[in-house]
């Protein structure tokens, strides 16, 4: 069971001119098994919807309210919000120097379980995810992300996912960047994901590439910090053939 | 006559000078550079510093027991005890007996004089020519002052690798005391010498060194400088080479806690062509009134064709009320180098960091622990002894826990 909930959210930045509205009013159910994907031209706010709901210092809730499982998240650290089964995919994952690929996913894996992972058992899957991913099991002695590809830093982010097992995985652009062949495998990762017990997937991207291979079963159509259409997967092919343009003048 | 040309440009700290020099052919030695002073063994050419002078501006002089002014330096409140492997030699001698200058060191500060004048023994360290030493050489020094009053001591240290030898000394310093040390160091053709130098003072101690670094032709020179200890600690270190083809690597890590004032000021002398010099310098603060100072100087001589530098220095501030310095300087003379490059960075913890870490389920403390360790990490495997790698991360747990780790 995990549900995320998220109702008329408004988030806003702080800028040199004050606080900017950026979400205005969101509200979106995702349920178990299921999976959203959230297209919108740039600007329009995608990210800062993930990462509101991961809990990014940098924006600032205004109303709403966001549970899982009936939970409050917006009252929870952003570990907490881990350990609670939420996972972000990042757009442009952080580098972290110095600290290997191995120490974080172990130190991850410990905070989580509240225990550390059988070292014998941790190793083979830590080996086993990256490799599914197509990255070397080298990869695991390299710093956090550092001098990673973009299609490798992708890569590496569903590999967490698949080792950090959350309940709810919030992916934004996990498809940027992505040649064809690491499209294909990173969506593999997903599908697999998708296919554990319960889980739910909000797929932010900009393309409808990606959703020839993740089926969605919701498709959200998102400008200027709203959702302005929702349907199932055939609104991506419309999308597709249209765009977002009367959506765009709709909002204005 | 050198002229300046071009003065590139200012980057933050940074200075560039670009200076062409037009007589190149009957000058070749002298420098008119202020990132080269005039040494003298004559006191009476060292004034009494005031504080204001571009050597002494960042230095807290009040707080310097008056090393830098006239404080007797007879004292001899520590112990010293020598951890010497198979073929080393190390003994403690006259130092009129002791071979002082070989390194090419002319004391360049007052304190650096009346050190000279004052150390009436030296400790040497010869590690004879060809010999490879599997053991590091161990030379800890434990101060024993009890009051801040106990009179300073002054030291002198040589430590020779003849051509072709092999090793790695390690100066320690744990205690208290009042400490002003010259350590000169030769690191003969084709040798490879590491020289560390850990200052894990008490909480009072007062420490001003000053190392000079001779490098001979193909000869490779690490120098890692490592500082937690100490109320004030000064290390002024110079290394220039006395033949083509050699290489100095300077790695320095240093973690200042409250009160406590740990300032660097190096100087690469590239005096000599197809050299290379590689200066890492990592430091965090902590508690209120913490103060860093890394003055990374690099003179590229017209001689010094061909050669390679890089400097960095990186600050990682973790509390208010902190002060970090960091001032890179290059002078360069000739047109004709392989590669110079710098990077000078102070900065706080990284929002995205601890975010990116935190969204995997980590705590914020152990966010920040990770991301400390990792600051310091590729620094710490760099200086290759495997015998103080793991001490080093412990003391910078220990370290950690004072601040970062202490609260909730
Ligand atoms: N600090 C800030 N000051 C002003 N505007 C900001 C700030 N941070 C974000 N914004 C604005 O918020 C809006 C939404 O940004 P967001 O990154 O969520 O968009 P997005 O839909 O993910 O776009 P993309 O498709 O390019 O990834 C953008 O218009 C952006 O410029
Ligand atoms: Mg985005």
């Amino acid at each position: 069971m995990s549900t995320l909930e998220i109702k008329d959210l408004h988030v806003s930045v702080d800028t040199e001119d004050g606080a900017k509205e950026i979400l205005k009013g969101v509200t979106l159910t995702i349920k178990d098994g299921e999976t959203h994907a959230i297209m919108g031209p740039n600007g329009s706010g995608k990210s800062t919807l993930a990462y509101s709901i991961a809990g990014h210092p940098k924006y600032t809730i205004t109303s709403g309210t966001v549970t899982i499982d009936g939970e409050d998240v917006l009252e929870m650290s952003v570990d907490e919000r881990a350990k609670a089964g939420l996972f972000l995919a990042m757009q442009y994952p952080v580098e972290v120097p110095g600290v290997s690929v191995a120490n974080f996913l172990r130190t991850a894996k410990t905070a989580l379980d509240g225990e550390a992972p059988k070292l014998r058992t941790w190793v083979k899957d830590v080996n086993g995810a990256l490799e599914q991913m197509n990255l070397d099991p080298a990869f695991s002695q390299r710093s956090v992300n550092e001098g990673f590809s973009g299609g490798e830093k992708k890569r590496h982010e569903i590999a967490q996912m698949d080792l950090l097992d959350p309940k709810v995985a919030l992916l934004d652009e996990i498809d940027s960047g992505l040649d064809i062949d690491a499209l294909k495998v990173v969506s593999e990762g997903i599908n697999r994901f998708k296919e554990r017990d319960g889980k739910g997937v909000l797929l932010i991207t900009h393309y409808t590439r990606i959703l020839r291979y993740v089926k969605p079963d919701f498709v959200h159509v998102f400008v200027n910090g709203k959702i302005a259409e929702e349907g199932g997967p055939e609104l991506a092919d419309q999308l597709e053939a249209e765009g977002y343009d009367k959506y765009v003048k709709a909002a204005v | 006559m050198v002229r300046p040309v071009e003065t590139t440009y200012d980057e933050s700290n940074f200075q560039v000078t670009v200076t062409e020099n037009l007589s190149s052919a009957l000058e070749l030695d002298k420098v008119e550079s202020h990132l080269h002073p005039e040494g003298s063994f004559d006191l009476a050419d060292h004034a009494v510093p005031t504080g204001r002078e571009e050597i002494w501006r960042f230095t807290p002089l009040k707080r310097l027991r008056g090393l830098h002014a006239d404080a007797p330096l007879g004292g001899s409140f520590f112990s010293a005890d020598l951890t010497v492997p198979e073929g080393v030699e190390a003994a403690v001698v006259d130092s009129a007996d002791a071979g002082r200058g070989v390194s090419g060191l002319v004391p360049w500060d007052r304190i650096a004089a009346r050190t000279w004048d004052a150390a009436a023994r030296t400790l040497t360290v010869r590690i004879p020519k060809e010999l490879v030493a599997d053991q590091p050489v161990y030379v800890d020094v434990k101060g024993t002052a009890t009051s801040a009053d106990d009179e300073a001591t002054a030291s002198h240290v040589v430590i020779t690798a003849e051509p072709f030898s092999q090793a790695t000394v390690v100066l320690r310093f744990t205690g208290s005391m009042t400490l002003a040390d010259n350590v000169e160091i030769v690191v003969g053709d084709g040798a490879q010498l590491t020289v560390v130098s850990i200052d894990d003072w008490a909480d009072d101690a007062v420490h001003v060194g000053h190392r000079h670094v001779r490098v001979g032709r193909d000869a490779s020179f690490k120098h890692v400088d490592v500082t937690f200890g100490g109320s004030v600690v000064r290390h002024d270190t110079t290394a220039e080479y006395a033949g083509a083809g050699g290489s100095v690597d300077m790695l320095g890590l240093y973690f200042a806690d409250a009160g406590q004032h740990i300032e660097h000021r190096l100087f690469v002398d590239h005096t000599a062509p197809n050299t290379k010099s590689n200066v890492v310098y990592k430091g965090a603060l902590q508690g209120e009134g913490a103060r860093t100072v890394w003055i990374g100087n690099v003179l590229i001589r017209k001689v010094a064709e061909g050669i390679e530098t890089y400097e960095e220095n990186r600050n990682l501030v973790l509390t208010d009320g902190c002060q970090a310095d960091s001032v890179p300087n290059l002078e360069i003379e000739t047109g004709e180098i392989a590669g110079a490059g710098h990077a000078s960075a102070t900065g706080r913890f990284d929002d995205n960091q601890l975010f990116y870490l935190r969204s995997r389920g980590v705590s914020e403390k152990e966010a920040r622990r990770l991301v400390v360790h990792g600051f310091f990490n590729d620094l710490i495997r760099h200086i290759n002894v495997p015998e103080l790698e793991e001490s080093l991360f412990a003391t910078v747990e220990a370290e950690l826990a004072k601040n970062v780790l202490a609260e909730a």
